[in-house]
């Protein structure tokens, strides 16, 4: 299905979607949406008997910082009933970066959604679970945004060092041969 | 007669737990010996690859890729070239083409190898372990032969190969798939229909068809469900669409049919590594002819200014490729996998994402894990064959 064929059969089902097509190297077809109308997009997607994309492939973010708006979240789909891949990206503004999730339409979102919100800092509404998935629970910072530095050292704030300065090993050492005699 | 108190139970199983494949750590809800709740948590394993890759030049990623999921490194490898190669727009040789499947079929084998022995072992068939090494050891030496590194070889290179294939491999692989039908045959001597086995491993850890869709999970998984999707042939790449083989399925979708999908795929990945093999000429191109790309051979390096500029430039420049995306599905041993590449047309990618099959699948064992039995967790983990590196990257 190439893009204009999507973008007609997606404003049958949802009337006045702004989407547009999008340039694509490997041939699969590409198109843009507004964050708004995600939610719809994506029930329309899987449900219109001509497109049935239940399999949601993967979904992740790319940030294109400094440009505005920044970042862009990709939808990667397949239709295995009618064997074709589709993307349906959305753009979303640096400060405002947020949308719906769609975890209610395809529950293998969730743990895709979570990584996203981990590593870029967009936000999705109406989440079931937003915490971090692969970072610690107490990070700070997005690591896969692009102004994000590279080589840093962080101490981890959930669990302290066990080691003793020398001075405090050699106050415990003396404290321990008094209490012994 | 006083009311017996009942309450559950928490138990924390993992991160570092031997059959947890790595570390993954599961919060487990019990109630007797039925879990009730149970919460994978991951991250232990995240080294940050994809964010490294982005510092790298085009062709140093090889490296980094081959150790996200490290049980099918040079899948992954390849499924990365793939989809570069396709942003370039270059077109490679059919030897390269050939011997890539070749190298992928082998990997499928040496993965599927290592999650039949792990998996034997941790519900208490210990021998069978013994037996898949001792064979997974044989692919491992035709990855030494091939480039000098067992696990992680960096064969592959963007346009094609690093080099020409050594001598004497067509007969060492030739023997090695000659000797391993017989092999295939005594591991099922001692599972397919070991009573005590099959105990252990059928109606357990089930997953529908349509969970199984919902939940996007891929490969033996779904095909142990009855999701006929398999990558070679729904997208064909690489020239799957000239090899003679079938995709098993079952409908089950229990342990004990994964476990059969699984002993089928690897028969049907000796089929194609018998065809892929007739069709590979001893010697002939072994990368895209693209000065851009792939640097000249040494002979002429040493002898023609041009031959020295232009491997200066390849190996301290790299090349740039086209900005655009792309993304290349390849069927891996664990399923659909594949690399989303996005170049701002420079020398080093602008992002680069791993599609990454083990995630998926630890998001649904929760699903398959709840209900059951404390000690069907372990079988259920083994089954599902999630590879931490892949899952945390």
């Amino acid at each position: 299905m190439d893009a204009p064929a999507l973008i007609a059969a997606l404003q049958e089902d949802v009337p006045g979607a702004s989407l547009e097509a999008a340039a694509s190297a490997d041939l699969h077809t590409t198109i843009y949406a507004s964050p708004e109308d995600l939610p719809a997009i994506a029930r329309a997607l899987r449900d219109r008997p001509d497109l049935r994309c239940v399999f949601l492939a993967e979904l992740t973010a790319v940030d294109l910082h400094p440009r505005e708006p920044r970042f862009e979240l990709v939808y990667m789909l397949v239709s295995l009933e009618h064997r074709f891949r589709l993307r349906v990206k959305v753009r979303l503004d640096g400060n405002a970066a947020h949308v719906q999730t769609v975890s209610g339409v395809w529950p293998a979102a969730n743990w895709l959604e979570r990584e996203v919100w981990d590593l870029f800092g967009i936000a999705f509404d109406g989440h079931p679970d937003p915490r971090r998935l692969l970072m610690p629970e107490d990070w700070d910072g997005y690591p896969l945004r692009k102004d994000y530095p590279v080589q840093i050292r962080m101490t981890p704030h959930s669990s302290q060092p066990l080691q003793v300065t020398e001075q405090e090993f050699r106050a415990n050492l003396e404290r321990d041969r008094l209490t012994r005699r | 007669m006083p009311e017996i108190r009942t309450e559950t139970m928490t138990v924390n199983m993992g991160p570092q737990h031997p059959s947890t494949h790595g570390v993954l750590r599961i919060v487990l809800t019990l109630d007797g010996e039925t879990v009730r709740a149970a919460e994978p948590t991951i991250g232990f394993l995240h080294t940050g690859i994809e964010k490294t890759t982005e510092q790298k030049k085009w062709q140093q990623v090889i490296p980094l890729v081959e150790r996200m999921d490290y049980l099918s490194a040079q899948s992954n490898s390849m499924a990365f070239c793939l989809s570069v190669e396709k942003l370039l727009g270059v077109e490679t040789p059919e030897r390269v083409r050939n011997i890539r499947v070749l190298i992928a079929e082998l990997q499928r084998i040496n993965s599927h190898l290592v999650w039949l022995g792990t998996h034997g072992m941790e519900i208490g068939a210990v021998s069978v372990m013994l037996y898949c090494f001792r064979e997974r050891e044989q692919l491992l030496n035709l990855n030494e032969m091939l480039a000098g590194f067992r696990m992680f070889p960096s064969y592959m290179r963007i346009g094609g190969l690093r080099e020409d294939l050594p001598r004497g491999f067509h007969a060492a692989v030739r023997a090695f798939l000659d000797a391993f039908p017989a092999k295939l045959d005594d591991y099922e001597d001692l599972l397919t229909k070991n009573e005590i086995y099959i105990e252990r491993t059928r109606g357990v850890g089930v997953i529908s068809k349509d969970d199984a869709l919902a939940y996007s999970l891929v490969g033996p998984i779904a095909r142990a469900a009855g999701v006929d999707y398999d990558v070679r042939k729904c997208f064909p790449y690489l020239g799957y669409e000239t090899y003679d083989f079938t995709v098993p399925t079952r409908t089950d979708g229990d342990v004990y049919s994964r476990y059969l999908v699984r002993i089928a795929e690897m028969r049907e990945s000796l089929k194609i590594c018998r065809q892929a093999l007739d069709r590979i000429a001893p010697t002939g191109p072994f990368a895209v002819d693209d000065p851009r790309i792939t640097p000249p051979p040494k002979d002429r390096v040493y002898t023609e200014m041009e031959a020295l500029i232009q491997h200066f430039l390849i190996y301290s420049q790299g090349f740039t490729v086209p900005a655009g995306e792309v993304y290349t599905p390849v069927e891996g041993p664990r399923g659909e996998h594949g690399f989303y590449v996005v170049s701002d047309g420079t020398n080093r990618p602008w992002r680069i994402k791993s599609r990454a099959p083990s995630l998926l699948a630890c998001q649904a064992l929760e699903r398959m894990i709840v209900g059951g039995l404390i000690a069907d967790v372990i079988a259920v983990i083994g089954s599902i064959d999630v590879v931490m590196g892949d899952v945390d990257r």
